[in-house]
């Protein structure tokens, strides 16, 4: 394709423009100063008298607004310089160079892999386990390096019982992300009461197990079921609506869900929740270290690691399945539906498809998995209550979704590994991590609107299998 | 009888502070037809901006009620709207023209960023703030039960009316409003005839935010307590407001914001107050399903 | 094929279709017959388009009945029908003046999703899809050959894994025309097919139509503005002006009635020929 050449260095550019620089920095600032006066400038706080009073902050109003002028007139010098434009093109031209030492890298890589067996031997596990990981990230690509990553990450590191929590709840995310990419991502409508959904498997699960004493694995489909068949009640009647009109009838779903739980005390206990809800097994061996438990069975020592890693593989096993799933959907005539629905649902209704009955299979579907991954939420935890199901958890998933990439299955779980990574890096500023967290969201939709992976490949192929840009998919829907 | 007339008078009161903040969610979604998810927590950042304000004005010696609050209510509009203007520069302008779900998904964002900067820059804990304006008068008296109507709340419609009369001169009859009408019609040819969209859009954004000001200056009058979470609930409920409504028609937002007022006191009158905003919530379902049209909206004729 | 040209397979009467105050579409009756290519044409505004989105069923008509005649004689009325069960039982497909395909699905994908109905059943409804059931993958080896010998047909076989939405303008027109034959429909609705193409792909596109009238069951019903187009393609032309039908009859006929040439006010009698 015969692209015009832009001209080298646009006039602007070609002169560092200090003034013009200091003047946008210095506008900012005033605004800044604006917006931050009362708020960071005076602080209210209930004085001796218990009445409210005002502590003035000049320091930190100041430090505040020197921030903002500082950031701005970096960035307004940086975008009026050529740097910006100097590291575009050398990161262009190395990109050939590195696509030979990829090429270079495997030999390389591969005989470092020869080595794992002696570093295993040598008990230097979790290098063996990095030499795996980076051979099958350079053979193979980043997916199965990440599930490899995942297989291997309790065997890795056993004894951290911290990183394999983390990883549970990295994973239960993802889980949740790819079901309600299901619904977002590929048919292309906006849920944002997903969690209502989550709360349901959730709680189906405690009262189930509870009342009944059934055990998981047949709770699990039964959560998955009534979920979906919430889903169907709920969808049926507002699935006509328009995008932003569904985005906010399934928020509220998701609060009057929230609020009846709350106040359906006889049945859910209230806002106190469900305690003492039975743990998973092993197949029916316990994990405790009874005669019967798990440990003694297959003549282990008892260790409370053993069901950490258990709930570990079952959450990757049941996220694996979602994406199986789906991945299989896409290739069949409801996937290609959905896709379709997402594209245009006009030209659907023209070509015979029920566009009813197809969103509501989307809605479903994506509402089951949501109850399988409350249901496994509910068994690890032991304990739920109305505060796990608020609307911000259904805003995190869809989070990352649309910044992952929507209908990007890869795309959804490098998001959650970021955004649950990210949030727990930030444990110990506990107060700002929220706020880290939503200037993240508003800046990556920015700078990156389709999200992190737009890339998409087609359902089906004449001639040969290839992924189609992110670029050209963006030119097409204009 | 004296029962239900009392809470007509609350209803009322509280549906104008709905109807307040539902004016910002209609007008923004009729120019650029996105749901402003932020506007809720612009109305609390504006009923902190007016708590700040006040106490400020009493730190620094003005003690005539009137004036202060005349003061803060200056301020705090000026401020909100600085908010508002920021708001849709930052988060929403650079994805104009992107696909529907970017600019929602910035604006959940931008609602998590300023109840977190508002929890931040001036605590977790609820803001009690003393009666300001007591008083009030007794209708009727009678069965034991006295119909009350407060000062507080005789301001409040009068505001709201007075308000209300100014920006429907300012839709109707100045230049603005005339941009403003262009471009909720269709964008694109709005700016081809010499419409500045930008600036039409951020002034759009603008007075929604001096109005949700205003109301939460008057929830702060009203309830006396607020905190960085008020924004949430009262968002939706607006929202709620401005769909009943009609969404896009300015008188359609207030008349829906009185009526889930209306409906928001009567139930928890009734009925329960616990699941009053599951009532609020149901109307939106229910009229989204058999009214998407709202109450004064123009009907919606598919484009095939 | 052999199907008893001729007979009405389309038959419109008394439709009228109100907005409100306006009168789009008033009391208008005529028919399609089986084989051939009924062409309706008229001034803009003239209600060409809501009389389609009446007979596909995006419109209910407010008043009037429209019936649908299957050369196994079953019968549909349309106006009963919601839109989608009319594409899928009554076998009427469409295209639309402003293109909607599926923009960011390839051209091949595009004509799958054309053949859903026929798929969801060979897969079970999904549920023996998902397992691989070979039934389910001979009907989408099936589906793909029909999706390729319309491709094919309309010169896009070597564009079939690219975006829809990627296409020239052209190509589109011709893939939502492949994409409408891929439902098997006994009525193919095309809302100007020939907008926008230059005079070369004008002439193509009058061979596509004609070949789809020889070769396939679908009679077509067509809106177009470009004279060329009907007056060489069509065996029948409708002419509306303000919703109401002014004339009615074969091309040469209309090419010389006042009341046409008037209706296209301003315009010379050689330019409505053209």
């Amino acid at each position: 394709m015969a692209v015009p050449t832009k001209p080298a260095t646009s006039p602007r550019s070609a002169k560092l423009d200090v003034a013009g620089a200091l003047k946008d920095a210095g506008l900012t600032a005033f605004v800044a100063f604006g917006l931050f006066s009362l708020m960071l400038g005076l602080r209210t706080e209930t004085g001796s008298t218990g009445r409210l009073e005002i502590f003035p902050r000049p320091g930190l109003l100041a430090t505040a607004v020197a921030a903002v002028f500082a950031g701005r007139l970096m960035i307004a010098l940086i975008a009026r310089s050529r740097v910006a434009a100097d590291i575009g093109r050398s990161l262009q031209a190395m990109t050939p160079e590195f696509k030979k030492l990829d090429r270079f890298a495997t030999p390389v890589l591969l005989s470092l892999v020869l080595l794992t067996p002696v570093l295993l031997y040598s008990e230097h596990y979790l290098l063996a386990g990095i030499l795996v990981l980076a051979y099958i990230l350079f053979r193979w690509g980043l997916a199965p390096a990440l599930l490899a990553l995942a297989l291997l990450l309790p065997i890795l590191f056993y004894s951290n019982r911290y990183l394999l929590d983390l990883g549970i709840l990295v994973l239960t995310y993802i889980m949740l992300g790819w079901g309600l990419n299901i619904v977002v991502g590929l048919a292309g409508l906006l849920d944002l009461g997903y969690v209502a959904f989550y709360a349901v498997g959730a709680y189906a699960y405690a009262l189930l197990a509870q009342n009944f004493g059934l055990s998981f694995w047949i709770c699990l489909p039964l959560a998955g079921i009534l979920a979906a068949f919430w889903g169907v009640m709920l969808g049926f009647p507002v699935l006509r609506l328009r995008g932003d009109y569904l985005a906010i009838v399934t928020l509220a779903f998701g609060e009057i869900i929230r609020i009846v739980i709350v106040n359906w005390q006889s049945l859910t206990n209230g806002p106190n929740g469900i305690s003492g809800i039975p743990r998973p097994s092993f197949f029916g061996l316990p994990f405790n270290d009874s005669e019967e438990g798990f440990a003694a069975h297959f003549g282990l020592e008892f260790n409370p690691v053993h069901r950490i890693i258990f709930l570990f593989y079952l959450i990757l096993a049941l996220a694996l399945l979602t994406n199986f799933v789906t991945l299989r959907l896409r290739r069949l005539p409801i996937g290609r539906a959905w896709e379709a629905l997402r594209e245009d649902e006009i030209a659907c209704r023209s070509l015979g498809i029920n566009t009813t009955n197809t969103k509501l299979t989307a809605f479903a579907m994506g509402a089951m998995f949501g109850g399988f991954a409350g249901s496994f939420f509910a068994t690890r935890q032991g304990f739920i209550s109305p505060e796990s199901f608020v609307f911000m958890e259904s805003a995190l998933v869809l989070a990352i979704v649309v910044l992952g990439g929507m209908g990007s299955q890869l795309g959804v779980a490098i998001a959650a590994v970021v955004m649950i990574g990210g949030f727990e890096f930030f444990r110990q500023f506990e107060q700002f991590r929220m706020l880290v967290f939503g200037i993240a969201m508003v800046s990556i939709m920015v700078w990156r609107p389709r999200g992190l992976i737009a890339t998409r490949m087609p359902s089906v192929f004449l001639q040969e299998k290839k992924i189609i840009p992110a670029d050209i998919i963006d030119e097409a829907r204009q | 009888m004296e029962y239900f007339l009392q809470q007509l008078i609350n209803g009322i009161a509280l549906g104008s502070i709905y109807g307040l903040v539902a004016i910002g969610y209609t007008m923004v979604y009729g120019i650029i037809g996105m749901i402003n998810f932020a506007h809720g927590d612009v109305f609390m950042v504006g009923a902190f901006l007016a708590l700040i304000a006040f106490l400020a004005l009493l730190a620094i010696g003005v003690t005539a009620i009137p004036l202060a609050l005349f003061l803060v209510l200056i301020v705090a509009m000026l401020l909100t709207a600085l908010y508002g203007w920021a708001v849709e520069r930052l988060a929403y302008r650079p994805l104009r023209g992107s696909h529907r779900l970017a600019p929602l998904i910035s604006a959940i964002g931008m609602s998590i960023v300023l109840q977190n900067y508002v929890q931040i820059a001036q605590g977790a804990r609820v803001k009690p703030l003393p009666p300001l304006i007591p008083g009030g008068y007794t209708l009727i008296e009678g069965g034991g039960f006295a119909v009350q109507v407060s000062n507080v709340q005789i301001i409040i419609v009068v505001t709201t009316l007075a308000l209300m009369t100014v920006f429907s001169w300012l839709v109707s009859a100045t230049r603005l409003g005339r941009n403003m009408r262009a471009c909720e019609q269709d964008l694109k040819m709005a700016s081809l005839i010499g419409v500045d969209i930008d600036r039409t859009i951020s002034l759009t954004f603008v007075i929604g935010a001096a109005l949700a000001a205003v109301a939460g200056i008057m929830y702060l009058l009203y309830y006396g307590v607020i905190d960085f979470f008020i924004g949430f609930i009262a968002g939706v409920k607006a929202f709620t407001a401005a769909v009943l409504g009609g969404i896009g028609s300015l008188p359609g937002a207030m008349l829906g914001g009185l009526l889930i007022g209306l409906i928001e006191t009567f139930w928890s009158a009734y009925f329960s107050a616990e699941y009053k905003d599951v009532a609020a919530f149901s109307i939106l379902v229910l009229v989204l399903i058999f009214m998407p049209t709202g109450i004064l909206g123009r009907p919606e004729v598919e484009k095939v | 094929m052999n199907a008893p040209i001729g007979e009405i397979i389309l038959d419109a009467q008394h439709l009228s279709m109100r907005f409100g105050g306006l009168v789009a579409v008033d009391d208008l009756s005529f028919a399609a017959k089986r084989g051939k290519i009924t062409a309706i044409i008229g001034p803009n505004g003239a209600g060409k388009t809501t009389v389609f989105n009446c007979i596909t069923g995006f419109y209910q008509p407010s008043e009037g009945l429209i019936r649908i005649v299957h050369m196994d004689g079953k019968e549909f009325l349309l106006e009963r029908l919601p839109d989608f069960r009319i594409a899928a039982r009554a076998r009427v497909a469409r295209t639309f003046q402003n293109i909607r395909l599926f923009a960011g699905m390839t051209a091949l994908e595009n004509l799958l999703v054309a053949q859903h109905n026929r798929l969801m059943v060979a897969s079970g409804f999904t549920l023996l899809g998902i397992f691989g059931w070979p039934g389910y993958l001979r009907a989408q080896r099936a589906a793909i050959e029909k999706a390729r010998f319309w491709l094919d047909r309309v010169g896009l076989s070597n564009r079939a894994d690219d975006l829809a939405g990627a296409l020239p303008y052209g190509a589109q027109r011709r893939l939502e025309i492949a994409r409408a034959m891929c439902s098997d429909p006994v009525l193919l609705c095309l809302d100007e097919p020939a907008a926008g193409l230059n005079p070369r792909e004008a002439s193509e596109l009058n061979k596509l139509l004609d070949a789809i009238r020889a070769e396939s069951e679908a009679s077509i019903l067509l809106i177009e503005h470009h004279m060329g187009v009907v007056m060489e393609i069509s065996d029948h032309v409708v002419v509306l002006d303000y919703g109401r039908k002014i004339a009615e009859g074969p091309p040469a006929q209309i090419r010389d009635d006042a009341k046409v040439i008037a209706a296209y006010l301003g315009v010379e009698e050689e330019e409505v020929a053209r």
